[in-house]
């Protein structure tokens, strides 16, 4: 009971954010959060629970993403369809993916999704007739203000999380999840594995599509290098996973929120801390070091992420325990 | 025609004949015991049958159905299930995940794939594992959850490949105990075992197989008698 009144508490505390923290830049970052909560979840359900690793998870965000544009521009119609457009359209889009590429397993799986992230790539640049190629899509955003892409956003990441804690719960869960153990012991014991593969991918694709749809409507701009980005996207769902914790309901929600943070910290110099210390100074190497910092963000990913793997293996929702003895036995020692 | 009946299979590995124009029948109810020395092919008879591998020639009929060309899945929905040798626990569930998820394949709703699980870890007594991570069992127990998460799928042919291997004695009377008990229920069941004691005292007929093709078929008297199984156990000398 504790815990679902400490889910209703984290829902209220995210439905009064807007309140609580006016300041549309918090704001900003929060709808990003949000977003990314959307896609690492889709890439939880597959890779972590179903265990086929997805390098490419761009590819069905940028679907999402090139949908609800391609919606606006050509066919004149408000981007907002793109949203339930944008995720069966990945939906659709991933089913027969998967029954092609399900038929290779573990790494050679994972090689094929990082392909399909790049011949996404190479078709939304190359295909200048549809897609403006390099130039991009501008789409005109409907709100001036964040608040309303806050809620839709909110409402996107609670849905995912609320799908994912469903699943796992019900037959198809246990199904995905004895895929992920030993594969040829789910075909023996009855299980379809190739069509649960395809299921699983399903979701999750239909989840990364919607959250690529509300980038679009969010940011107002798509192009090839941005929605279809290898690191930016693909790579980075993977590092929400693993950082928040692999297999676990809430370890994307942790993980979105952590990297988000992380790569505004370092994007803003520490948020602007080392710009005004510069100024406070008058050191002229502030400078450098400023410009240097904002562009390490990806170096302070792969720290992250090799500290996770070391000390926390399952993330830090799945090492939930392990992370709170170690905070509590240095809050002992320290008094 | 017979309840379950292999017609003249065969499985090629590139050159080599691993199982080599092998037919046999297995009547309802009956324990059936599949023997010969390492190599000979029982495993890999499992594996045809169970649709792992193609049949390179020949045919499975299971209740006047042919199941050859069937993919594993569906021969696991037909009603056959199996056990591995190489036991195969879903690591990262506890016992009752891994009963729990086969027990889905004839209930649908939750509650019913539950009760299931419960009755049948009950069943194969692993109830003090219940909560138990499958990767912390021993190996008897986990012999008894390969078991137990093949009869959650309610075969009615059940394939028991080697689970008497590597047990104790005490382990060893347990499990031929758990086989008869099981056979009682109603399945009929075609057993790869070893280990002589297990065989002898539980099929009604035995299949001796060597470099894949069939040395002998009968009752246990008949086959321990049998010159050629023998000779392919003990080696030429005894068997003259």
């Amino acid at each position: 009971m504790s815990q679902y009144y400490g889910r209703l508490l984290l829902l209220a505390i995210m439905v009064a954010f807007p309140w609580l923290v006016p300041h549309p830049y918090y704001q900003h970052l929060m709808i990003l959060v949000l977003m990314w909560v959307a896609i690492g979840s889709g890439w939880n359900l597959i890779s972590g629970y179903t265990g086929q690793v997805l390098f490419g998870a761009a590819a069905f965000f940028g679907l999402g993403a090139y949908t609800a544009a391609l919606l606006a521009e050509k066919l004149e119609i408000s981007a907002w369809w793109g949203l339930p457009l944008g995720g069966i359209l990945a939906a659709l889009f991933a089913f027969p993916f998967g029954w092609i590429c399900f038929r290779l397993r573990g790494p050679y799986f994972a090689l094929a999704t990082l392909a399909l992230n790049e011949i996404m790539r190479y078709i939304a640049t190359s295909w200048e007739s549809l897609t403006d190629g390099m130039v991009g899509i501008l789409v005109m955003q409907t709100f001036i203000s964040k608040i309303p892409y806050y809620y839709i956003a909110l409402a996107i990441a609670a849905g995912s999380i609320l799908a994912v804690e469903l699943l796992v719960r019900s037959r198809l869960g246990y199904y995905f999840v004895s895929i992920r153990e030993d594969q040829d012991a789910a075909e023996s014991m009855g299980i379809n594995t190739l069509y649960y593969k395809m299921v699983s991918l399903t979701i999750s694709a239909a989840m990364m599509g919607l959250a690529g749809a509300l980038y679009t409507n969010y940011m107002g701009f798509v192009d090839p290098n941005v929605v279809f980005a290898l690191h930016d996207i693909s790579i980075m769902a993977i590092l929400v996973g693993i950082v928040g914790g692999v297999a676990t309901v809430y370890g994307p929600a942790v993980g979105g929120f952590i990297m988000v943070a992380l790569s505004e910290l370092f994007r803003s110099g520490f948020f602007g801390g080392l710009a005004g210390l510069g100024k406070a100074t008058g050191w002229p190497f502030m400078a450098t070091v400023t410009k240097y910092v904002s562009q390490a963000h990806v170096l302070s990913f792969g720290i992250l992420v090799i500290l996770v793997i070391l000390y926390l293996p399952n993330g830090i929702v799945g090492d939930w325990d392990v992370l709170k003895r170690a905070l509590l036995f240095r809050k002992r020692q320290a008094s | 025609m017979a309840y379950f009946e292999a017609r003249n299979i065969a499985k090629y590995f590139g050159g080599l004949a691993a199982v080599n124009g092998v037919n046999f029948k297995v009547e309802q109810g009956q324990i059936y015991g599949l023997i010969g020395p390492n190599g000979s092919g029982k495993t890999t008879i499992f594996n045809l049958i169970n649709g792992y591998y193609p049949l390179s020639r020949g045919e499975i009929y299971f209740e006047d159905k042919k199941i050859s060309g069937l993919k594993t899945y569906q021969i696991c929905e037909a009603g056959i299930g199996r056990t591995f040798q190489v036991v195969k626990p879903l690591k990262r569930m506890t016992v009752f995940e891994n009963v729990l998820t086969s027990a889905f394949l004839r209930n649908k709703t939750k509650s019913a794939a539950v009760d299931l699980a419960q009755k049948t870890i009950e069943f194969c007594g692993l109830t003090r594992y219940t909560d138990k991570l499958a990767k912390g069992l021993p190996i008897a127990s986990r012999k008894r959850l390969e078991i137990a998460r093949s009869l959650a799928t309610q075969p009615k042919l059940l394939l028991l490949d080697e689970t008497a291997a590597g047990l104790n004695p005490t382990e060893l009377d347990e499990a031929i105990a758990l086989i008869r008990k099981i056979r009682d229920s109603g399945l009929t069941i075609i057993i790869v075992e070893h280990i002589m004691k297990v065989i002898m005292s539980i099929s009604e007929r035995i299949l001796a197989i060597n470099y894949g093709m069939v040395i002998a078929e009968g009752t246990p008297q008949e086959v321990a008698s049998n010159h050629e199984v023998i000779a392919a156990y003990l080696g030429e000398d005894y068997g003259a």
